[in-house]
């Protein structure tokens, strides 16, 4: 009896608990992520479209967002191939300390970015012995390309593997074994039954450490050199243009990087749709 | 017909296996091992007395002391928020829900020197509230507040990843019992809620601290980097670096990497427990 009257009292006070949460959910989101977006996107509007345009097609500007695409590119890549393969050793195959290797593979998100350019100065630096050797044949490392690639491939090398190695493990085998059964070859299987299950998971990964990879600046900074036109990537380029005081530079710059980020966020998104609809099929 | 078991028809192709087991090894040890053993060597052949002084320098101090400071914010804040966030995606309806989940992740697409950058737009000298705050004498940008901000918004999305697919999983029939047998919704998300999404919540911290003591772009940008002030220990790391001062360079940054081998641990064995669920 008494407490079918305390009933409606209690959810009334429920109902204003709820506004009260979802009022401090919205306006956390709002003011920590959408009010620096809104900044950005006034103080762009605030330059004119005009400048904007000039400052994003400028030669040194559009250099570094092309060598920073194209070594994303091939970063990801790499890490489809070795990601992929990474995964599938990890969970199908016994060997010894695979613990230790499972347990190292979560390292290069908890390693600082500085720390990893750091470590790779140290490796491959012209005053290292591998840099030495190197240098002798003519190969540069850091402060060339292939030090930026190599830093992009330590800082995104979870990514897929990460993504792949669940799908894998609750991954049914009778459709492996059915097409064994029916005389497929080991490669057959592979691409006609493995492969089109890992797809979304590998795509996932893959634009996971894409978006990773456009945007690394702490290891970059390190390892490039910096040098416009060959070594600057465009988050170190918006540093720089912050640093000396351009900032229509670093905003239209910076507008290129977050529309990029957003875009791969929807493909993100269309991505596991796509695969959500295969599960239900 | 002879059914094969497919664990056992890839083992039997010994050459296949050996192969690209050896492959990836290479490939982790090359890639991962190498740099981290080729650092803590040149720690190790460097004088320990020197390396020990250069940790004890007041501005190494300083900088381990803000860096402590920014992830003490960090994840008070982001754990309360983050859980009522998840908790509002994942038991309410209502419109614009859907806008918000994007939102969550942002955060980890936008480059840290973006991030920086938008709140320099945001609090900067020329804009409206760099302009409100400055004039009540309240410092934002090259200074705590505005470094605090940044590392909010570069671990934000963690604590929430972790718990949603939990909170999904767990479903609402033991908390509608505990409301009905007259549970208040405190009692109910203390006693009923919490306990369920433990796990996930210590691994959301844990990338959480381990990623607020790694920033170091978005912090960069907003902090200017004044040395004793607001310099923090990946920039401290940095700066060293650039000097040429090595040997304190390198004692930071194995600190820095020992610290995060650590969480490395602590997320293994919380993993263990949350079965993996994560990076979708």
């Amino acid at each position: 009896m008494k407490s079918s009257t305390n009933w409606p009292m209690k959810t009334e006070c429920l109902r204003k608990n709820v506004f009260c949460l979802r009022g401090l959910a919205v306006g956390y989101i709002g003011f920590l992520i959408l009010l620096p977006i809104a900044a950005l996107g006034a103080s762009a509007f605030h330059s004119g479209p005009g400048a904007i345009w000039r400052e994003t097609t400028l030669l040194r500007s559009m250099a570094s967002l092309k060598l920073t695409f194209i070594l994303a590119l091939m970063t990801v890549i790499l890490n489809i191939f070795t990601g992929t393969a990474t995964a599938w050793v990890l969970v199908r195959y016994e060997f010894p300390c695979k613990k230790f290797i499972n347990g190292l593979i979560d390292l290069p998100f908890a390693i600082p970015t500085v720390v990893t350019g750091i470590m790779l100065v140290v490796l491959y630096g012209p005053n290292s012995m591998i840099g030495a050797v190197l240098g002798r044949f003519g190969l540069e490392i850091i402060f060339n390309q292939p030090g930026i690639v190599l830093a992009l491939l330590f800082v995104t090398f979870p990514f897929v593997i990460r993504a792949v190695q669940p799908v894998l493990i609750e991954m049914e085998k009778d459709l492996e074994e059915a097409a064994m059964t029916l005389g497929a070859s080991p490669f057959q299987i592979f691409f006609k039954v493995v492969l089109p299950t890992l797809l979304p998971a590998i795509l996932t990964g893959a634009a996971l450490s894409f978006s990773r990879a456009l945007g690394e600046f702490g290891s970059v900074v390190i390892v490039a050199g910096n040098i416009p036109f060959k070594t600057l990537t465009a988050p170190v380029y918006i540093y720089g243009e912050i640093e000396s005081g351009n900032l229509t530079g670093a905003t239209s710059v910076s507008l290129v990087l977050l529309t990029l980020s957003f875009s791969i966020l929807v493909l993100i998104h269309f991505i596991q749709r796509w695969s959500r609809c295969h599960e239900t099929d | 017909m002879k059914r094969t078991n497919p664990v056992k028809f890839w083992a039997q192709r010994l050459s296949l296996r050996h192969v690209l087991t050896g492959m990836v090894l290479l490939w982790v040890l090359l890639l991962i091992l190498f740099p981290l053993g080729g650092m803590f060597q040149k720690v190790l052949a460097a004088e320990p007395v020197s390396c020990l002084k250069s940790l004890l320098a007041p501005s190494a101090r300083l900088s381990f002391k803000l860096t402590f400071w920014l992830t003490l914010g960090a994840v008070i804040l982001n754990t309360f928020f983050g859980l009522v966030i998840a908790l509002i995606l994942v038991r309410q309806n209502f419109r614009g829900k859907l806008l918000l989940e994007g939102l969550i992740d942002l955060p980890f697409a936008v480059s840290p020197v973006v991030t920086g950058f938008m709140f320099i737009t945001l609090f900067g000298n020329n804009s409206i509230m760099g302009h409100f705050f400055d004039e009540k004498g309240i410092r934002i940008i090259y200074a705590f507040p505005g470094m605090m901000l940044v590392t909010l918004f570069v671990t934000f999305p963690f604590v929430i990843r972790e718990i949603v697919p939990v909170l999904k999983e767990y479903g609402v029939e033991q908390e509608e019992s505990a409301y009905v047998l007259g549970a208040s919704s405190w009692q109910t998300f203390r006693k009923v809620t919490l306990p369920s999404i433990k796990w996930g919540l210590l691994y959301g911290i844990t990338l959480t601290i381990a990623r607020s003591i790694g920033e170091f772009g978005a912090v960069l940008v907003v902090s200017g980097a004044i040395i004793n002030k607001t310099q923090t220990a990946t920039l401290y790391v940095h700066q060293q670096f650039t000097d040429f001062n090595y040997t304190g360079a390198f004692a930071a940054a194995s600190v820095l990497a020992l610290i995060s081998f650590v969480f490395i641990m602590m997320i293994q064995f919380s993993q263990k427990k949350v079965k993996g669920g994560t990076w979708e």
